[in-house]
């Protein structure tokens, strides 16, 4: 699976994508296995409150299913306009 | 309905002629733009970088486009967002609303505006003195949000 990360998740992750092998089943325990990665993830994810996330390019939530998912995207609230 | 996701600027005036060439039936156009200012929080603001999610960005602008169409008569659309380094004073956004009547033209620009604010995955930094800060969403571009539900 290909998750990338944009804005300062980017930056705090350090990459702006990558691939991943995972057996997790929701986005929550996606962002949990990272966390224990490394500290860099730990860090990226360090308040959930500022971190939305898109599933194979849609809006989506953190207990949303990961089944089938091709491309998981994680950053801030959008900033457009 | 057309959308337009660019690092290129835009010329508005040929932006509305192109969206009524060649048409009689409209009454009204409301223009939109967004532009980069020198200032934010007190700060002098030396340049802006517009990140962007290539693909979703021009689905998830298509999506807010088509949304306002079934919401008001309009008989034309038009969004350019630009991304990357842009200076105070460059134009970030535009809108273009058509309908027969001022009103619906009005109220979708603001409609596509307020959706683009918090649905359109756009991230802005502004460059300041030590380096660069990333703009915070506002609690008010969500309440604006809110009040066409």
């Amino acid at each position: 699976m290909q998750i990338r990360y944009f804005a300062w998740l980017r930056e705090r992750v350090g990459t702006p994508v990558e691939e991943v092998e995972t057996s997790a089943t929701t986005v929550a325990a996606l962002i949990e296995e990272l966390r224990k990665r490394d500290e860099r993830y730990a860090y990226a994810f360090e308040d959930m409150s500022a971190v939305r996330v898109a599933i194979d390019q849609e809006l989506s939530e953190m207990d949303a299913p990961l089944s089938g998912a091709r491309e998981v995207a994680f950053f801030p609230p959008m900033t457009g306009g | 309905m057309s959308v337009s996701v660019q690092q290129g600027d835009f010329d508005v005036a040929a932006e509305m002629a192109a969206l009524r060439a060649g048409r009689t039936d409209i009454g009204a156009i409301v223009s939109f733009t967004g532009l980069v200012r020198d200032s934010a929080h007190g700060e002098e603001i030396s340049d802006m970088e517009l990140e962007h999610y290539p693909g979703m960005t021009e689905k998830a602008l298509q999506d807010i486009e088509a949304k306002a169409n079934a919401r008001w008569p309009l008989q034309a659309t038009r969004i350019v967002h630009r991304f990357g380094r842009l200076s105070p004073g460059e134009q970030i956004v535009l809108v273009l609303t058509a309908s027969p009547h001022r009103h619906a033209a009005f109220e979708a620009a603001e409609f596509l505006m307020d959706f683009l604010k918090s649905r359109a995955p756009f991230w802005k930094k502004e460059g300041t003195g030590d380096g660069g800060r990333w703009v915070d969403a506002r609690d008010s571009d969500e309440d604006a949000l809110s009040r066409w539900e």
